[in-house]
């Protein structure tokens, strides 16, 4: 796609250890790649243990944008776990956001003790469907723990927006920059992980 | 992905801002680089590190933040360049050499970086920095992005070697952890030969001759600042507002301006070299506009001092009117982002700041309010979780009221329920052992109550030999809790003097915490967090104990550290004719109160479920089951 506006905001968000902060690198650099301006905000805080992380990638052709995004400017959202795409509208979200989700939750720890409720993952998108311009959808975890590391969700997420021609960059530009920062074995599994996402994706 | 030692002049590459600092350092060619592990500062010291080791500079993970400081001040001493790195606490810690070597002053560039946490997001604190460069009257400088967070870090070097003085350097976590591209400068020459000049002596004495000395060099520092390129008026020649701003807010403020659409109405007075104040600047920018707004994080740092020289100068440039965090116009505390400044701005310009349509932003905050909040706590099988269930059970079979008093580490999570709500006091690096021993000294004064301090492996190293010491001496009783997880695990598991490992990867000796402590004149003791009833009996009897210094250690390597290396020791399992779930009378014990993300309630089936993919086989669950009802099977056995 071409960027048709002055400059892109895209959230990439999960939880601690879903590889979120190595997808927006990768993403960055292709954005790089391709001659934009780009800033990345990450909030980790204490990341590792349950937290969610979340990842601002500011994409400019002029400006040097600020690492957070404002309220409600978000124009895509990767959501590698489904209530933190949701979590993210209820701030950075406007009609216009489109978002791609992966669909397999990672329970909270309050969850998993049985003390709150995660909703249905069903209400989830429906909820998602109603606040933003589009949703897309894949179990990229399954493609993960398929390929034997359920980490490479986070590259299936990036293979099924870069496929839906939802951000600017193609299937080259993303192998050139993991041919960059790769050792071989790892690239060809990154690519794999890339084109089952892109071809897995549906529209929700 | 990063670029640290390249001999690139001129190509572009995407870094961290902690990498970027660290890239700064390099192309100044700084020999010695050392610092104690907090974030938002972790990265700098661990990305030299990694590039260090073949390249004739030394790179260390020093035991305290002073240790780094005076470690890099040898460097200096000798002419070579030294870098010391630390988070806003660890300024604290290191304060004490730092203001008396401002007054000898240095020779080789000595550059002290310290990387604020504005709104805390990884302390206990968020305490503004910029405060010592006023105190010890040491240049200060803030990069605003990425590429000045490089540039000004080489620069820093440059300067502290014209002034003879230590130059701070000001990070925020929204610059050390942001990424952006940054171009690379031309890396330094060799440096050179190490020298200790001997007719130079670094005393500061007589002192009010060697303040006089250092108000001097601020002086001239402030007359180089006039002409940084780190400070530049941006904006129409007389705006409505000028906003006076420094660092990461630098981006705030023009995204406020964009957000608004009213670049043409907003000047810009933007500091980089910001301590001491370019007052010749500073003023030229305040004749520009009668309304002058301050947009920087946490303290109102700029406000006080820009309004004490507007003061001082006062019958020249007329009434203004100051706005900022001191005024009530941005919030007291916490960090700044484009939203706050735009909020700021529009009120003080008379617009609006509608960033959405208020109904679709109240149905997107309904739809979020669905997502359960994720408490953070100890991982799947960190002995921590162990260690508290422990003390808990300890303090509750002691039956006086015991406490325990809390230190820095991941451990400090246990004021909270996955600590099972134990630890009541958390304040500085050593600060466990110091408070808790003064609590045995209260017994004298009637205190009936005992204390119990926990403290990790780096943090004993760090600060908490003094208070062992004190306590060894003043007397008393106290019982401390080393829990020795064999790493920095809250930082992201650096090496310190108990793991036989340096930041470069060499072999060190490895210091031995229980001869320490011996040698400290504690009695000693080892347990295994992950035998609970081992463990309670421990701290039973230890509890018991009269006066004296009393040391356990609950030892087991970190979760995190070793599921790195190898798998589960045990298959876990419900058993589901003995877990009785509701029926049982433990009141759900293991998913409700123990609360390992291992371990989930099963409201379908009506009893505990084991979660495959978080658990990592620790088997300590078994033994909190009053039912038996979890089962653990050596792991390769069941494979």
């Amino acid at each position: 796609m071409t960027l048709n506006r002055d400059f892109q905001n895209v959230i990439i968000t999960g939880v601690g250890g879903q590889g979120n902060v190595l997808a927006s690198q990768i993403l960055a650099q292709m954005m790089l790649n391709q001659g934009f301006k780009v800033t990345i905000g990450e909030t980790l805080g204490v990341s590792q243990r349950g937290g969610s992380v979340m990842s601002h990638l500011r994409i400019s052709r002029e400006r040097r944008l600020s690492p957070q995004i404002p309220e409600g400017k978000a124009h895509l959202v990767l959501t590698l776990e489904p209530v933190e795409g949701l979590r993210v509208l209820g701030t950075y979200g406007n009609p216009e956001t489109r978002m791609v989700a992966n669909t397999k939750p990672v329970y909270p720890i309050g969850v998993l003790a049985g003390e709150a409720e995660y909703p249905p993952v069903e209400t989830i998108t429906q909820k998602i469907k109603e606040l933003t311009a589009g949703l897309w959808t894949l179990d990229a975890t399954r493609i993960g723990t398929e390929m034997g590391a359920p980490i490479l969700a986070n590259i299936a997420l990036l293979g099924a927006a870069v496929g839906l021609d939802l951000i600017q960059g193609d299937r080259e530009v993303f192998e050139k920059v993991i041919q960059e920062i790769m050792p071989q074995a790892k690239a060809a599994a990154n690519l794999e992980a890339f084109d089952r996402g892109a071809g897995e994706v549906e529209a929700a | 992905m990063t670029a640290i030692n390249q001999d690139a002049p001129g190509r572009t590459a995407l870094l961290m801002g902690n990498e970027a600092i660290a890239r700064g350092a390099v192309e100044a060619g700084v020999s010695v680089c050392a610092g104690y592990p907090g974030n938002p500062s972790s990265e700098i010291i661990a990305t030299l590190a990694q590039a260090g080791p073949d390249l004739g500079r030394h790179v260390e993970w020093s035991v305290n933040e002073k240790v780094a400081l005076e470690t890099a001040m040898a460097a200096s001493f000798t002419g070579l360049r030294g870098l010391a790195v630390m988070k806003q606490n660890g300024l604290n810690v290191a304060a004490d050499a730092l203001m008396t070597l401002a007054m000898t002053g240095c020779r080789g560039g000595l550059v002290v970086v310290v990387c604020d946490d504005p709104g805390a997001i990884s302390s206990n604190n968020e305490e503004d920095t910029r405060a010592f460069a006023k105190i010890g009257d040491l240049p200060l400088l803030e990069p605003a992005h990425i590429q000045e967070a490089k540039d000004i870090t080489r620069w820093a070097f440059e300067l502290s070697e014209k002034l003879a003085l230590p130059v701070l350097v000001r990070s925020t976590t929204r610059v050390s952890h942001a990424r952006g591209a940054v171009v690379l400068g031309e890396l330094a020459q060799e440096p050179p030969q190490p020298w200790f000049d001997a007719s130079a002596p670094f005393i500061s004495v007589p002192p009010t001759a060697a303040h006089q000395a250092l108000k001097d060099k601020l002086k001239r520092a402030g007359e180089i600042f006039e002409q940084s390129p780190f400070n530049y008026y941006q904006g129409p020649k007389n705006p409505e507002l000028l906003v006076v701003t420094s660092g990461v807010d630098l981006l705030y403020t023009q995204e406020a301006a964009l957000l608004l659409q009213a670049e043409e109405r907003i000047g810009i007075c933007k500091l980089g070299a910001t301590w001491p104040l370019p007052e010749k600047f500073v003023l030229d920018c305040l004749r520009r506009s009668d309304r002058i707004l301050f947009v920087e994080e946490v303290d109102a740092f700029l406000e006080d001092n820009v309004m004490a020289l507007a003061a001082r100068h006062g019958a020249a440039l007329g009434p203004k009117e100051f706005l900022g965090r001191g005024s009530g116009a941005l919030p007291r505390v916490g960090e700044t982002n484009p939203d706050l400044a735009a909020t700021a701005l529009a009120k003080i310009l008379g617009t609006e700041y509608s960033p959405r349509d208020p109904e679709y932003a109240a149905q997107a905050r309904e739809a979020a309010a669905l997502a359960p909040e994720r408490q953070i706590g100890f991982c799947a099988g960190c002995p921590h979780r162990a260690s508290y269930w422990s003390i808990k059970n300890a303090l509750a079979l002691d039956g006086r009221k015991g406490f325990v008093v809390g230190d820095i580490g991941c451990y400090s999570m246990g004021f909270g329920p996955s600590g099972f709500f134990q630890l009541k006091t958390l304040h500085a690096m050593g600060s466990g052992p110091g408070v808790a021993g003064a609590m045995g000294r209260l017994a004298a004064l009637g205190l009936d109550q005992p204390a119990l301090t926990v403290i990790g492996d780096s943090t004993f190293f760090h600060a908490a030999l003094p208070a062992l010491a004190n306590a060894s001496y003043n007397g008393g009783k106290l019982l401390t809790l080393i829990l020795d997880n064999s790493a920095t695990a809250m930082t992201g598991f650096q090496p310190h003097p108990g793991t036989g490992l340096t930041a470069m990867g060499k072999d060190a000796q490895v210091l031995d915490i229980e001869a320490v402590c011996r040698a400290l004149g504690a009695h000693v003791e080892v347990a295994d967090p992950f035998d609970l009833e081992d463990s309670c009996q421990a701290l039973t009897r230890l509890l018991k104990r009269e006066n004296g210094l009393h040391v356990l250690i609950m030892r087991r390597e970190c979760a995190l550290k070793r599921s790195k290396r190898e798998g589960p020791s045990y298959k876990m399992s419900i058993d589901p004719e003995r877990c009785l779930g509701q029926e049982c009378g433990c009141n759900r014990l293991c998913t409700r109160i123990f609360k390992c993300p291992g371990l989930s309630w099963d409201k379908d089936a009506g009893r505990a479920r084991i979660e495959e993919t978080i658990c990592i086989g620790c088997g300590v669950c078994t033994q909190i089951c009053p039912g038996s009802a979890i089962i653990a099977e050596p792991a390769k056995e069941a494979a």
